[in-house]
């Protein structure tokens, strides 16, 4: 009896101890790309030879990652935008009514998780060429609308399940008509959602290689400009700096995104609470 | 109230019968609401991958389409013996990406389902930041750490641990599963981690005042309760495996090549669409069976469990 007692605790601190060490899995090999940004050598390997920013003042003067950078904004801003826009009013159906269907419906919203990137990339590369709409940064945005729009639905649907039908039902028995309900009751309950389905859905298509590689034509986003200076062993320093501001830039928008869901759903659990 | 309503209902004329129907209609309303984002998943999802379909039975003479019928691609397909082999390494790489990913992901899931009290959130936080930050960079870090004058070989060296650098570390398929492991944790993690804190924690204190020990409880209730969400971390992390082809042309090298890599080269240097085609689909379809398959024999094998 005393034996199961004092093992309890130690098996807590076992499996705390693997998720500390599973953190450092998850964390410590992107590390090393900041670290060896500052690093004054052509070569990523130890030793450290001594502390520069040259390689950041490279990507600073580079007109080729800025084009790539721009790039990257116009798709990603674009791709958001279209994508929760779409979501928002179909998560509303999906969450609100009853419909004959709707698994089947979701199923084919959500294939784009299950068919492999390359797969999506060459079937809309086909399309796109067989009704000779030539490649531009707006076929890229298409391509990605289609694997964004899955995690908007997603993120919105989470939101509008958690809070109480009845407040909707309430102002429409009140007189208020459909639209009036949506922009007074529902919208700005599920405004942390859309801002976080914003810039989530943001993320993914700002991340995207595979699907931007084959519908990019000559038009080159961050991603396919990183994917070109990997041949190149004397760019890879300047790719690390470009790797390190990436990195610290979408982990801040990641971060902001979950806070902002969370945030919003204890706020919007506390007139329900009152009511 | 009543009264205005009921006053309100008499006045709409004949031309607002169609507007009341719509309005009466919630089947017709949510569809409208699905409407548009379901054009989008037509015309840019369904319709390509129904024409990538049609291609396959097509042909490439020189720089001519032919559309007539015909099952030469998945002809050489099947019987090309490097085409074979590739898909066969493809579904053995996945199959051990998938594995090693659910298993280290469980024990993680689990601590922060069953051991996390009050930060919940902020683990959950911690886990998706790196899912949600960039894929390519991500590869890219693996390749610097693994490389033959990378972090490992480099850092050992000026330890003086080793002399020579470990040449077996990057490209080949052990680079790719290390690099796919970390690059999925979240999606295994994820799905893990909702079924388990679904379980009833009741049905464990049961178990536990009828005799049961931690390790009984655990393999006749918690296992096979979460096994939902370890078959769909499963699934999702298996199936785009399959076709990823920036690990293995990063990091896999001449032995960690993959079908996907196959089928990018179709569709740009050789220019063989309708081949590029016909190994995708066929591929896709092999993929679909096998993971349909073993979802149906994990499923049985639980009941029987149960």
């Amino acid at each position: 009896m005393s034996a199961r007692r004092t093992q309890r605790p130690r098996k807590g601190r076992g499996l705390l101890a693997y998720a500390i060490l599973y953190l450092a899995f998850l964390y410590v090999p992107v590390m090393f790309l900041p670290l060896f940004s500052f690093n004054n050598s052509m070569f990523i390997a130890f030793p450290l030879s001594g502390f520069t920013t040259q390689w950041y003042a490279q990507v600073w003067v580079d007109s080729a990652v800025q084009q790539a950078l721009w790039n990257s904004l116009k798709v990603g801003i674009t791709a958001a935008l279209v994508s929760t826009i779409l979501a928002v009013p179909a998560a509303k159906a999906l969450t609100r009514y009853r419909l004959p269907g709707d698994a089947s419906i979701l199923g084919l919203i959500s294939l784009s998780l299950f068919v492999p990137e390359i797969v999506l990339g060459i079937s809309l590369l086909i399309l796109l060429n067989a009704v000779a709409i030539p490649l531009s940064l707006m076929t890229v945005v298409l391509g990605h609308v289609v694997i964004c729009i899955p995690f908007a639905i997603t993120v919105l649907m989470s939101r509008m399940e958690g809070f109480d039908k009845s407040l909707e039902e309430a102002s429409l028995d009140l007189g208020e008509s459909g639209w009036m309900t949506f922009w007074r009751v529902t919208f700005p309950l599920v405004l942390p959602a859309i801002i976080s389905s914003l810039l989530l859905t943001f993320m993914v298509s700002f991340d995207d290689f595979l699907i931007a590689y084959f519908l990019a034509g000559t038009d080159a986003t961050l991603p396919i400009y990183i994917w070109g200076q990997l041949r190149f062993p004397y760019k890879l320093p300047t790719v690390l700096a470009l790797g390190a501001l990436i990195l610290m830039a979408s982990t801040v928008l990641v971060v902001f995104a979950e806070f902002v869901r969370s945030h919003g759903i204890e706020k919007g659990k506390r007139p329900m609470v009152g009511a | 109230m009543a009264v205005g309503s009921a006053g309100e209902r008499q006045t709409p004329g004949i031309a607002a019968w169609p507007r009341m129907l719509y309005r009466r209609s919630e089947t017709l309303r949510g569809y409208t609401l699905l409407s548009p984002t379901m054009v989008i998943m037509l015309l840019a999802l369904a319709a390509p991958m129904a024409l990538l379909a049609l291609y396959s039975f097509w042909s490439q003479e020189g720089y001519v389409l032919s559309t007539h019928f015909t099952l030469d691609q998945y002809g050489t397909t099947f019987g090309r013996d490097t085409y074979r082999a590739l898909f066969y390494r493809s579904i053995a790489i996945s199959s051990v990406v998938t594995l090693v990913t659910v298993l280290l992901a469980y024990p993680m899931a689990y601590f922060v389902a069953f051991r996390v009290q009050k930060s919940k959130f902020l683990w959950l936080i911690l886990l998706t930041i790196p899912f949600w930050t960039s894929y390519l960079l991500r590869v890219f870090a693996w390749k610097i750490i693994l490389g033959y004058d990378g972090v490992i070989n480099s850092g050992l060296m000026s330890l003086g641990i080793i002399h020579e650098p470990l040449e077996f570390l990057l490209y080949n398929p052990f680079a790719v599963v290390i690099t796919l492991a970390h690059a999925w944790a979240a999606f295994a993690i994820l799905p893990i981690y909702v079924s388990l804190e679904k379980i009833d924690r009741s049905l464990l204190e049961a178990a536990a005042d009828l005799g049961d020990g931690a390790i009984r409880r655990f393999f006749r209730i918690t296992l096979p309760l979460s096994l939902p969400g370890v078959i769909g971390a499963a699934v999702l992390i298996f199936v785009p495996t399959t076709g990823d082809y920036v690990s293995p042309a990063l990091v896999g090298g001449s032995e960690g090549v993959m079908i996907a890599n196959i089928i990018e080269v179709q569709f740009t240097k050789v220019g063989d669409w309708p081949l590029g085609a016909a190994v995708a689909i066929a591929s896709m379809a092999a993929v679909g069976i096998i993971t349909l398959l073993t979802v149906q024999a994990l499923r049985a094998a639980v009941a029987r469990v149960k």
